[in-house]
């Protein structure tokens, strides 16, 4: 596996870097134009994250092949307060910060794979695959 | 960053062309309420067409300029909406309750018509 790329998002344009990337990196694949709005939204989402509760973390984005299929791995990184209720933030609706709360859900539901490890004080790390089909 | 907004008659015409970061997207809202307010325009025409990700929060933003404008007494018909960003959306579980649109800027412009003068 080769680190293709990181992001550190400390303020919103960061946001808006970290898609462009996926983007780019999305469509070099091969990916499908609903794949890479799929992905590229999911960057958004997890990079508006690390932007609205952290303010300082890393969106990585990684090429990975299993043998049979090559993907794309996005890694966020922070160190910030970590989530106290793992649960919740995976429930649609939830929000803390006035959002849709369509969010963490949200982007389970658009990418293959999703794992998120969190404790608090110790920061998030969230990492979500999407396979090139 | 600016996105300019076109007056045409009673309406007014918006073809949003730009990566949509969060400031863009806040100003654009200020910006369009307030040329509502300056022209008393009655139909407004968002064209997304060259938009190719909405995530959560842009589209809160754009939920909330449709709710403004019809506080104010404006109509909002959104057009163009590309079939990757309507996936994308509904998988998301974002649901624009609510918002009018249309397949093209044509069609927006004929539903706008049809709801003032009908």
């Amino acid at each position: 596996m080769t680190t293709q790329s990181s992001v550190e998002i400390g303020t919103e344009w960061g946001i808006v870097s970290a898609r462009q990337a996926g983007r780019e990196l999305s469509k070099g694949l091969g990916f499908s134009s609903v794949d890479q709005a799929r992905i590229t939204t999911a960057i958004s989402e997890l990079a508006r994250n690390i932007y609205l509760y952290t303010k300082n973390g890393v969106i990585g984005l990684e090429v990975v092949n299993d043998g049979h299929r090559q993907g794309i791995i996005i890694t966020a990184r922070d160190q910030g307060p970590g989530i106290e209720n793992l649960r919740d933030v995976m429930v649609d609706g939830y929000s803390t910060s006035g959002g849709l709360g369509a969010g963490l859900p949200g982007v389970k539901r658009l990418m293959d794979e999703f794992d998120i490890q969190s404790n608090p004080g110790e920061g998030t790390l969230i990492t979500t695959t999407k396979w090139l089909r | 960053m600016r996105i300019p907004i076109l007056k045409l008659g009673n309406y007014l015409l918006i073809s949003i062309q730009v990566e949509l970061d969060d400031q863009t997207a806040l100003l654009f809202q200020e910006d369009l309420l307030n040329k509502i307010h300056q022209e008393g325009s009655q139909g407004i025409v968002i064209d997304l067409t060259s938009v190719d990700m909405i995530d959560s929060y842009i589209a809160k933003v754009i939920g909330d300029v449709v709710e403004m404008s019809n506080l104010m007494g404006a109509k909002v018909v959104l057009t163009g909406i590309q079939p990757a960003v309507a996936i994308t959306l509904v998988e998301m579980g974002v649901s624009l309750n609510g918002v009018q649109t249309a397949l093209d800027l044509e069609q927006g412009l004929e539903k706008l018509q049809q709801e003032l003068e009908g």
